[in-house]
């Protein structure tokens, strides 16, 4: 048995499967279950969380005798600041226009890359913010305002 | 001739003026984004899919086909410029194309992977027209039994015949169906796993999910690897293949199309596995199967032809029974469902302009890709050169108001961002995303089969079994599982 757990990827995926599993069955016992004959909301999703754990238990188990590790480790500040242009992206195009959405969505986008160069990036914003204008808002008559009220 | 008169109607919807422009947008956008190195056919297929939603169903297929096979002849190119395959498909057609092209035959390489992906599509289509309403007729003969039983045969063979590890590939089967349960269900209205998100009573967004699990994730995953790319380009001069090439390559291009057109009904199987095995058995009957990995012709051929046999008789499936064999498939499938067509073989007869048309359009734009794509070679090679750092950003632009122009909601944003977490987080863990949608696609047609099933049955699981065509799924689906368990054969996918 290996122990380095937190880069075991057949432990983690197992443990993954098991805690979506688990949570699908725990909620599941809200729904109305029925019987065979004549299924309730919470029939279906039940048998799918068990299936789910007992397939991860597999996974997990198999993971602590191979102890197979995850692959070029965890890159998390690539995703997160990936993930983080995406939400800027949805909070500013709802309450400040398409522009700053993507003034926002792009720096934060490009400083998940390998180099950040700013004046490459701001340029890169202008150019790609004027052609998404043009064909979006302008081309595809989106209803979206460019900046706040406009 | 019914079929005669089926294509003659396809092909008058394919021509109008409207549809053959869509049809030439499609293959133009999917070559342009495909062609980007590192941007693969499921991300250019998800990235565009919103651009669909404001046309009529019609044009909305034919151009989202156009897209996909462009995207997948845009990724060939890649593969023989760069060495550097967008998706597995054509990570085949890496071996001996960019060889090729160092060799300084980089024009002869990318003609005959049009040419014979061109051939593989002409056979494909007509598969398709002759083989789509015969079984059509026969899915007319299913019940809820059947229904349940072919979907459950479907995702087993996809989780078992996808890369990767068999259980794994089963538990993101599950995982997909349980995703595809959230919202409001249909029989009780109970909403069901929405956590309070008043967003999530019509379910997770079919785009976002797409969106989030094969862009987002495949971007944050990319970034991470060293960004290695040498591009042959400065030799491509003669394009045409000599006399030579074409008599090389022709039995090959025939037997590519063959082992395709088989794999591309297969659930699972696809563009991938086809190209795979036909390079082998290339290798097999060559006279000097050494020269293979050096640059031969017939193993550009070959490939090349197989997935995009496949690539088109995986059509058939998805438009006769409604039943998705492979991602891209499924996101066909999504699109479909929102313009508000129930996929099945009732299409074919409700709405056979679109069947046929959808048919006909695809033999123009494997035509059209023919005509693109020789003389825009010259294009695509300075495209390749676009550095990483500038396309990223980019993709997730069009990403976010793609997604954000479905609803105009940004809550629909949010929850993309959270799939793309999950969906790097299961790649980094080898789970194959791929399995996962076609369980969300089919998640709730097969609650909903079995339900009825067991309601006609008043509780008889047997009726599984008793009825002829349902048992001749499931024995299907027992073997599939006896072959998978089998440890010669897990042997082999390991290696």
């Amino acid at each position: 048995m290996k122990f380095d757990l937190r880069n075991n990827k057949d432990f983690l995926a197992g443990l993954l499967f098991i805690l979506i599993g688990g949570l699908a069955v725990v909620i599941a016992r809200e729904y109305p279950m029925g019987f065979v004959a004549r299924m309730g909301p919470g029939y279906f999703p039940t048998v799918l969380g068990g299936l789910l754990i007992l397939l991860g238990l597999y996974v997990m188990i198999r993971g602590l005798y191979s102890g197979a590790k995850v692959q070029g480790g965890w890159g998390g500040k690539p995703l997160a600041l990936i993930a983080l242009s995406i939400v800027l992206f949805g909070f500013f195009m709802d309450r400040l226009g398409m522009v700053p959405a993507l003034v926002a969505m792009f720096f934060a986008a490009a400083l998940a890359g390998r180099e950040f160069r700013f004046k490459e990036v701001l340029l890169l914003t202008v150019l790609m913010s004027a052609f998404a204008v043009g064909v979006f808002i302008y081309g595809l008559k989106l209803p979206y305002w460019l900046f706040i009220g406009f | 001739m019914d079929i005669l008169d089926h294509l003659m109607l396809g092909f008058s919807v394919a021509f109008s003026l409207e549809n053959l422009a869509y049809c030439f947008i499609g293959v133009l956008l999917g070559t342009l984004v495909g062609v980007l190195p590192g941007v693969g056919p499921l991300v250019t297929i998800a990235m565009l899919l919103p651009i669909t939603f404001a046309l009529p169903a019609v044009p909305a297929l034919i151009m989202l086909a156009g897209i996909y096979y462009g995207a997948q002849y845009g990724g060939s190119t890649t593969s023989i410029l760069v060495n550097l395959p967008g998706e597995t498909a054509s990570a085949v057609t890496c071996f001996d194309g960019y060889q090729m092209a160092r060799q300084g035959r980089a024009g002869p390489a990318l003609a005959i992977a049009a040419i014979a992906s061109f051939f593989a599509g002409c056979v494909g289509v007509l598969l398709i027209a002759l083989a789509g309403p015969l079984l059509g007729e026969w899915a007319l003969l299913f019940g809820a039994a059947e229904y349940f039983s072919l979907m459950l045969m479907g995702l087993v063979a996809s989780a078992v015949l996808t890369q990767g590890d068999v259980v794994k590939g089963l538990a993101m089967v599950v995982l997909g169906l349980l995703i595809g349960i959230v919202g409001t269900d249909v029989n009780s209205g109970l909403a069901r796993y929405t956590f309070g998100v008043p967003e999530l009573s019509d379910g997770v967004g079919f785009t976002v999910l797409a969106v989030g699990l094969f862009a987002v994730a495949e971007i944050a995953a990319n970034l991470e690897r060293k960004e290695a790319r040498e591009v042959y380009t400065s030799k491509i001069t003669g394009l045409m293949p000599s006399g030579r090439d074409l008599k090389d390559s022709s039995w090959p291009v025939v037997r590519g199309t063959a082992v395709g057109a088989i794999f591309g009904v297969l659930p699972g199987a696809g563009p991938a596995l086809s190209s795979f095995a036909t390079y082998m058995l290339e290798k097999k009957v060559a006279k000097d199967p050494s020269r293979f990995g050096k640059g031969a012709i017939e193993g550009v051929a070959a490939p090349e032809a197989a997935n995009n046999a496949a690539a088109q008789t995986s059509f058939i499936p998805m438009l006769t029974l409604g039943i998705p064999t492979s991602a891209t498939m499924a996101i066909m499938l999504g699109a479909l469902t929102m313009q508000g067509i129930e996929p099945g073989p009732q299409v074919m007869i409700s709405k056979p302009e679109l069947f046929w048309g959808v048919i006909a359009s695809m033999w123009i734009g494997n035509l059209l890709l023919v005509i693109l794509n020789l003389p825009l070679v010259g294009v695509w090679v300075k495209l390749l050169r676009v550095p990483y750092r500038w396309l990223f950003p980019s993709i997730i632009m069009f990403c976010c108001i793609g997604i954000f122009s479905v609803n105009n909601n940004p809550v629909d944003v949010y929850l993309c961002a959270m799939v793309g977490v999950l969906g790097y987080i299961l790649v980094k863990l080898e789970c194959e995303p791929a399995p996962l949608i076609l369980g969300y696609v089919l998640g709730p047609l097969m609650e909903e089969y079995l339900r009825r099933a067991l309601l006609i049955s008043r509780g008889d699981p047997s009726v599984f079994f008793t009825r002829p065509i349902s048992l001749a799924f499931m024995i299907a689906t027992v073997f599939v599982l006896a072959v998978m368990i089998a440890p010669a054969v897990r042997g082999k996918r390991e290696a």
